[in-house]
């Protein structure tokens, strides 16, 4: 594990999405460092996630430069390794 | 673990009548696994739950969050995924995944729930993401600034209604029957706001759109008046359908696509049970989704106890 280098991992929320919370609860959990990008106030990352993503939906995750839409636990997990 | 593909139970769904499921099913120590490819079900989308005994006030996310506190502590293994199909050969169970496998088990319980229900129409499918949500609560606020229409004039769509119209120029409310269903206070909510805009009688007849939603089209529910609204959200509010579709070729659904029960959450099919929401139970609450889902475990316990094991399983699954 030492020797792995930490995957860069961004999580796309709103403060009102229920698995946005699940997401970072699952991160916290897992002891994944990430960083959250609101898109209700933050117009930038709004535009950024649709770009990265091609959807306007939450959560987006972010893994590496590879996106996830949606809390899929599977898809995740493999990208976490 | 991962090749194990056997299992006396499976249990299909992650919300309050499967994880209940698994509680008792662990603590008769039964050799189980769960399919399912979230945590919680509906119960993740409720703002406040105040009638789920011992918690006066808790939010949907918050009630998971604790369900799933408990049910970790039995490291039941949890594939996430959903089932594609289910069929029965003997006394054997095969559930087939969307992710291309096969698990077999001797009993089943079906604990799927419910989701949103679609329109229907060309273009929803194929922008469900891109400006199509089923979900306002969770992406209401990447629309700020845009127009939207929201399907469905009960209480839900008029609840995303009142979240849009304080951050969307212009909110349009699209509703088949000629009054809107939803509760008075909310109805004047948007009756007086300025931004809203109230089409009852009318229905969805197309969304528009290449990469994104550019619009949708609309007429009046006996045709002949069709016009186009540029939103570039649409939030779809018109109710809920049973998680069945991969179950109707193993037991028989009611005219609403549930799975009708009985008081021991018995389907009539032997070593097939359903509990929650997906079944034909009366009330749609947590609490009574997960007692159902106690009564599913136990009864599938029993059942397994008293099932001579087959010795030609082996055969079988293959």
């Amino acid at each position: 594990m030492a020797t792995q280098d930490a995957k860069q991992v961004t999580v796309y929320t709103t403060p009102t999405c229920p698995y946005c919370h699940q997401v970072k609860d699952y991160l916290k959990q897992k002891g994944v460092e990430f960083s959250e990008k609101n898109v209700a106030a933050d117009l930038e990352a709004r535009n950024a996630m649709v770009q990265k993503s091609g959807q306007l939906g939450v959560p987006v995750i972010e893994v590496d430069g590879q996106t996830i839409v949606g809390f899929n636990r599977a898809k995740l997990e493999e990208l976490l390794g | 673990m991962a090749d194990k593909t056997h299992y006396d139970l499976i249990v299909l769904g992650g919300g309050p009548a499967g994880m209940t499921a698994v509680v008792y099913g662990a603590r008769k120590q039964m050799d189980m696994l769960v399919i399912s490819d979230d945590i919680g079900g509906q119960t993740m989308w409720s703002a406040g739950i105040e009638n789920y005994l011992g918690f006066p006030f808790i939010t949907g996310p918050e009630l998971v969050q604790k369900f799933e506190e408990h049910v970790r502590q039995f490291n039941v293994p949890h594939e996430y995924t959903r089932a594609s199909n289910l069929s029965r050969t003997g006394d054997r169970f095969s559930v087939q995944t969307h992710d291309g496998r096969t698990f077999t088990a001797r009993a089943v319980i079906v604990a799927t729930g419910k989701s949103p229900r679609m329109l229907g129409v060309p273009g929803e499918k194929e922008l469900i993401g891109r400006g199509v949500t089923y979900c306002a609560t969770c992406d209401g606020p990447v629309f700020a600034g845009h127009d939207v229409a929201i399907i469905g004039g009960g209480n839900s769509g008029l609840d995303a209604v009142v979240q849009m119209m304080k951050i969307c120029p212009k909110v349009y409310i699209i509703e088949r029957s000629p009054e809107l269903r939803a509760d008075a206070v909310v109805v004047r909510k948007a009756q007086e706001a300025d931004n809203v805009e109230i089409l009852t009688g009318t229905k969805v007849t197309e969304i528009i759109g290449e990469d994104f939603v550019d619009g949708i089209m609309i007429d009046s529910v006996d045709g002949g008046s069709p016009r186009r609204l540029d939103v570039k959200g649409v939030f779809i509010e018109i109710g809920l359908s049973p998680n069945t579709d991969f179950a109707d070729g193993v037991v028989r659904l009611n005219p609403h696509g549930e799975i009708p029960v009985d008081c021991a959450a018995r389907t009539g099919i032997p070593g097939l049970y359903a509990a929650g929401d997906v079944t034909d139970v009366p009330e749609k609450q947590i609490i009574i989704a997960a007692g159902d889902g106690a009564k599913a475990a136990l009864g599938a316990y029993a059942y397994l106890v008293r099932l001579p094991v087959a010795e030609d399983w082996g055969q079988m699954i293959t």
